[in-house]
């Protein structure tokens, strides 16, 4: 890909403080990026909240600021800074919603800041459940049932017609905070309270309970010309039901045969070009371990913790070649 | 530690100690490497590998065992296996073998415990070469010995076709294929069936005159191991059909069409054996994922003096990988549209086949 001439600074927002949704590599993609930026000629701001971090070490960016992770602070330092794009794909996903809500609250557009990557559309495709549930009915990919609740009844009624066991997930949350199982009806009352209360937009998807399955990812990158690869794929040792964050993955996966293997690297690539991703992103799926059966559990638009542990297993610098 | 009860030399006097698995047997192979990171089950049983002994780079083989319905032949000929870590606990839903117990029925040597990493260096920079598998017991002097002597066969097609011919009929069909079987990969018959495709399968020498006797709509070239200069009666064969027929050649086929229409082919140092091989499409500047497995590529320059037009070429080190003369309806590639093992972002070159056909037949 040739060089884009007309931007000449880049704001970079980092990934703050260590907890799960913002792990410690994501540190090692934003460290990656910004000196890949550096080195093509650009001038790089940086906006990180966490001073203990490689990262905002004053040779990595041009400008660094050390400020509060927040719209309020990130609006400001582009109203004087005036970068002429903005990198939000890097930073995990507290650098996607500030980069979202800028977008929505009209800010990039008010300072003409574009946004680097995967344009807004695309992350709002992936992010938004009811979005991404449509997208992969259309392209004939298997997604689980699921109804959205935005109160405790809506929920026990999506729950009954879904039957038990189910899955709580809390829309726009970091590492899937505030999710969880519940196998009848007063454990998801129980439950329910706490995810909505979690997430921001004050959604609950209740899904169908998957546990067991094998959990699969698959790291893909794509680029303006529609080339798209694998970087590689994973395999979480433990089954659906344990959270990513507390699992050992291993890349690349060890109990899929070549047609697995394939059948899933299909359907991570069909996903990034229906959602025309440009830069990295994190495919999950659940598979059924006793037959070919399985499903599309969530699409991260951008580059993840698993991306960054991807990267070193294959030695290959994701967030490097998407600059 | 377990005492080690295998070993491998190779020509230069290479010596690596390992344990056997499969079957316990001597045998003295072209020792080639390959990078797939899953499909070991389609790699071991695909009739290009004849007389080759595989190291797999990869290093856990075993893991998911072997399955009944991928094998990509029905009598395996592939010399050995060379692996890092073998693993006989498979765990998959549809394993009904052990990787060792496959080998050791097919009567296929297997060597583990061999630092794969340190071999595959060594065949990148000094290139494929001879190699024996024996017992740790037999020594070194005479290992080289038996190395020395032995002649590498150039008989690999005629040994791996199919001897007399054989159908693959499907459900909706509506063209004809005839395959010619240099050593086909059975994903492709699949992949023709897939497409309404009826496939008969005939022997490397069936004459042109047989041929046209079946009145296919399209003939398919197969892939296999050797040397395409080896293999002159396919050679002839297309000379006299090119034209008549849309004709689609994979690899070994592929070679065969340049040799054909008057082109050139050479032996790479180790060859391509793997599944992320980049190919760059010339004709719409896209970048296809590819599965790969060959000695030899056709000489750019030798292509220039005939009809061919390059139509593929990796992006690794700019070899051919794909041709096509429009006016014959007849193209060809390097590299492995039906996959398996590998990615398959190439499968619409089979529905570029069945598209020619289709026009062809309308005029």
């Amino acid at each position: 890909m040739p060089k884009r001439k007309d931007i000449k600074t880049v704001l970079v927002i980092g990934s703050g403080p260590i907890v799960i949704g913002q792990a410690a590599e994501f540190d090692y993609a934003g460290t990656q990026a910004c000196l890949a930026l550096k080195e093509e000629g650009y001038r790089v701001i940086l906006v990180n909240s966490n001073p203990a971090t490689i990262m905002t070490d004053t040779s990595i960016a041009d400008k660094v600021y050390m400020e509060p992770l927040t719209i309020e602070y990130v609006a400001k330092i582009i109203r004087y800074e005036r970068p002429d794009a903005i990198l939000p794909g890097i930073g995990g996903q507290t650098g996607l919603n500030i980069a979202m809500q800028l977008y929505k609250k009209g800010v990039l557009q008010e300072c003409q800041v574009e946004l680097l990557g995967t344009s807004s559309e695309s992350i709002e495709k992936a992010e938004d459940r009811e979005k991404f549930k449509t997208l992969c009915e259309s392209l004939g990919e298997p997604v689980l049932e699921s109804i959205i609740a935005t109160s405790i009844e809506e929920g026990v009624e999506a729950a009954n017609k879904i039957g038990y066991p189910v899955v709580l997930r809390p829309a726009f949350t970091l590492g899937g905070t505030g999710g969880g199982f519940a196998d009848n009806e007063e454990e998801l009352k129980e439950l329910i309270k706490h995810s909505l209360s979690l997430s921001p937009v004050g959604q609950v998807l209740v899904e169908k309970s998957i546990k067991g399955y094998k959990e699969i990812e698959y790291e893909v990158i794509r680029d303006k010309n529609d080339t798209a690869i694998t970087v590689c794929n994973m395999e979480n040792l433990d089954p659906v039901g344990i959270h990513t964050g507390d699992s050992i993955v291993v890349a690349p996966s060890q109990t899929l045969t070549n047609k697995e293997y394939q059948l899933l690297r299909d359907s991570a690539l069909k996903i990034i070009r229906a959602l025309k991703i440009e830069g990295g992103c994190n495919v999950q799926f659940a598979l059924d371990p006793h037959s070919f059966k399985y499903y599309l559990i969530e699409v991260n638009p951008r580059v993840s913790r698993s991306s960054a542990l991807a990267s070193k297993a294959s030695r290959i610098p994701n967030s490097k070649s998407l600059c | 530690m377990k005492e080690f009860n295998k070993k491998i030399v190779l020509e230069n006097g290479e010596e690596y100690y390992g344990y056997g698995f499969g079957a316990n047997k001597e045998a003295i192979c072209e020792i080639v490497f390959n990078t797939s990171m899953v499909g070991y089950q389609e790699i071991v049983s695909d009739p290009s590998y004849t007389y080759q002994m595989v190291v797999m780079t990869y290093p856990l083989i075993g893991n998911y065992g072997i399955t009944d319905d991928d094998y990509e032949t029905k009598q395996p000929t592939i010399g050995g296996m060379i692996v890092r870590e073998y693993n006989d606990h498979p765990s998959n839903f549809r394993y009904t073998k052990t990787l060792s117990e496959y080998l050791e029925e097919n009567n296929i040597p297997g060597i583990s415990g061999i630092d794969t990493r340190k071999l595959t260096r060594s065949i990148r920079e000094k290139g494929s070469r001879k190699v024996i598998i024996t017992d740790i017991k037999t020594s070194k002097q005479k290992a080289l010995k038996q190395l020395q002597e032995y002649v590498m066969p150039t008989d690999a097609v005629s040994k791996v076709s199919c001897k007399k011919r054989w159908y693959s009929r499907t459900a909706n069909q509506k063209y004809n294929i005839v395959a010619v079987d240099c050593g086909i990969k059975l994903n492709i018959v699949r992949s023709l069936n897939k497409r309404g495709c009826n496939v008969t399968v005939v022997p490397y020498n069936t004459t042109a005159k047989q041929i046209e006797e079946l009145k296919p709509d399209g003939v398919f070239l197969s892939n296999g191991p050797g040397n395409p200069e080896d293999v002159t009666e396919v050679i002839k064969l297309v000379k006299k059909l090119k034209g008549k027929y849309p004709i689609f050649g994979i690899c070994l086929g592929h070679q065969i069409i340049s040799l054909a229409y008057g082109a050139k082919t050479y032996k790479l140092k180790f060859g391509h054996r793997g599944g992320n091989h980049p190919v760059l499409n010339l004709e719409n500047d896209k970048i296809e994922i590819t599965s790969q497995n060959h000695s030899y590529a056709v000489d750019e320059n030798s292509l220039k003096k005939t009809k061919l037009k390059v139509t593929h070429k990796n992006i690794l080190d700019n070899t051919i990988e794909g041709v096509e003369c429009k006016e014959d309806k007849i193209f060809s590639v390097q590299y492995h549209p039906e996959s398996s093992p590998g990615p398959q972002d190439s499968s619409y070159l089979f529905d570029k086949f069945i598209s020619i056909i289709e026009e062809n037949n309308r005029n």
